[in-house]
């Protein structure tokens, strides 16, 4: 029985390294980091020196790095931050269509709190037009926040451009980069966001664990209060072992990130080029700004979880924007936002590669999925168009 | 998720395909939610589905419960055979997850569109 893990915007794999580096702080170095004697001093020291590395491997400053729960966690820092920070000057933000929930529904709160949204349309590639956000900024403008790159078609957004368009009108940038970082090149500061969100197990490090990126200057207001750990952004005993694990996972995923995503975009372009050559399926978002692990296709006439679980017997992990796998009754709000019909929504399939990924799991991909498409086709009562 | 009576039904789905000689014809759901079930029959004089058989657009339980009704049912009179009700289905299933009672799980709807169909082609 094969076993290929295709769903890396999921989740990934811990790596050894991150495992390794965790070991100690889950054991005998287990000291508070905020304790004033030895075994607290020794486990602060660690910490700092994470959020160094950190910074480092990153090129920027270490009191910009905020390590927080997770990406989710560190999105609703920055959008209900700002929100709090910013109230007196404006009620307004700016967010896009495509964004993650954890962005979305953050903004769609602060609206039933009395803020007002606008959330900017996408092409049909999952675009954001920076023509669009200009025109949407007004004086009482206090947030912008777009994703880097969307994690269910994998478009990448012109952010450096679109930070700028904000700055020129005096509002802040906020982009969830939690599907880019490890996987393009990534230059904060060349980028010029205000704050960045990323995950640490979405490259190979541990769950529960990410940062929010604030650039030095710019100031919010907590969310959450009880400790002063992580300047009190974040406050709570740190998550010690799981910063270690982050640290280690980051600075090796940027290291390697350009052979990673060489390796990455061939086999991606592979898959690719072999699903859309099979009759009726086709390529979901940009077709070359897209992340380099990110394979996104439609096939017309079936549904995405008879997908799923078709090709989890075969021994092959995915995932779908259909509505049976996002848990409510409508398919994805990206796929609709990209225009698609439902029928395509219901019918799309993400894979999402790996550093693991080889030529020969792309190859069995290949060879079952006719098989599995022409069966489910067989059942269905939608038929081909006649030409 | 699945039960593995769900899995199998999903699998090696009973009565698949177009009954060309039905005199009954139901098709419910939508693709705005993502399930489309088209149920066929064939009906005999003594008011006894001889044959049935699906086509369904739709997730695992989509796929199983359009199986699993042409199951039940084949064989029944309509009387018996509209007495069948969703849930039932689910039932034989082992159950389905929460979420697809409601969506999912409209084989018997499709039965009594079929049979509602067959009525009403031969009232004329």
């Amino acid at each position: 029985m094969r076993n290929i893990y295709l769903d890396h915007a999921a989740t990934t794999p811990m790596r050894q390294e991150a495992y390794e580096a965790m070991i100690p702080y889950l054991t005998e170095t287990f000291g508070n980091p905020s304790s004033i004697h030895a075994f607290g001093r020794t486990v602060r020291k660690d910490l700092e020196d994470a959020r160094e590395r950190v910074a480092n491997a990153l090129n920027v400053h270490p009191r910009e790095i905020y390590f927080t729960g997770g990406g989710t966690e560190a999105d609703n820092m920055a959008v209900l931050g700002i929100a709090a920070k910013l109230q007196d000057k404006g009620k307004h933000i700016i967010t896009s269509a495509i964004e993650h929930h954890a962005v979305l529904h953050t903004c769609e709160a602060l609206a039933r709190q009395g803020y007002s949204l606008t959330v900017l349309p996408v092409d049909k590639f999952g675009m954001v037009s920076p023509s669009e956000l200009e025109k949407a900024i007004r004086s009482d403008t206090i947030l912008v926040s777009i994703m880097q790159a969307n994690n269910e078609v994998g478009t990448i957004q012109p952010i450096k451009e679109l930070a700028a368009i904000a700055h020129e009108k005096g509002v802040l940038f906020h982009t969830d980069a939690v599907q880019t970082v490890g996987n393009i090149p990534l230059d904060i500061k060349g980028l010029g966001v205000d704050f960045l969100s990323a995950s640490a197990h979405k490259l190979y490090g541990p769950k529960g664990v990410g940062l929010l990126y604030i650039r030095r200057g710019t100031k919010l207001a907590s969310i959450a209060y009880g400790g002063a750990q992580e300047g009190s952004m974040r406050p709570g005993t740190e998550n010690v072992a799981g910063i270690i694990g982050f640290a280690r996972a980051l600075e090796l995923a940027i290291t390697e990130q350009p052979e990673t995503s060489q390796h990455l975009i061939s086999l991606r372009d592979k898959l690719i080029k072999g699903l859309t050559a099979l009759p009726d399926v086709s390529l979901n978002g940009h077709p070359q700004q897209r992340l380099p692990g990110n394979v996104n296709v439609s096939v017309e006439r079936v549904e995405g979880e008879s997908l799923i679980l078709s090709l989890d017997m075969a021994g092959i992990a995915v995932s779908s924007g259909s509505a049976c796998t996002s848990g409510s009754l409508e398919p994805s709000h990206v796929l609709m936002a990209m225009g698609l019909s439902h029928q395509r929504a219901h019918g799309s399939l993400r894979f999402t590669l790996g550093k693991s990924t080889t030529q020969e799991d792309i190859d069995y991909v290949l060879e079952v999925m006719p098989g599995i498409i022409e069966r489910l086709r067989q059942m269905s009562p939608v038929q081909a168009k006649e030409d | 998720m699945y039960s593995e009576r769900v899995m199998d039904h999903f699998t090696n789905p009973r009565n698949v395909g177009v009954l060309e000689d039905a005199n009954g014809v139901g098709e419910v759901g939508n693709m705005r939610c993502g399930d489309i079930m088209k149920l066929f029959i064939k009906v005999g004089e003594d008011e006894v589905i001889q044959d049935i058989k699906f086509q369904t657009f739709g997730c695992g339980a989509a796929i199983a419960t359009s199986s699993m009704i042409t199951e039940i049912v084949k064989g029944m009179t309509l009387t018996d055979a509209e007495q069948v009700s969703n849930r039932q289905v689910a039932e034989e299933l082992d159950g389905l997850p929460p979420a697809k009672m409601h969506c999912s799980n409209l084989a018997a709807d499709a039965l009594k569109a079929a049979i509602a169909n067959y009525r009403e082609n031969s009232q004329g």
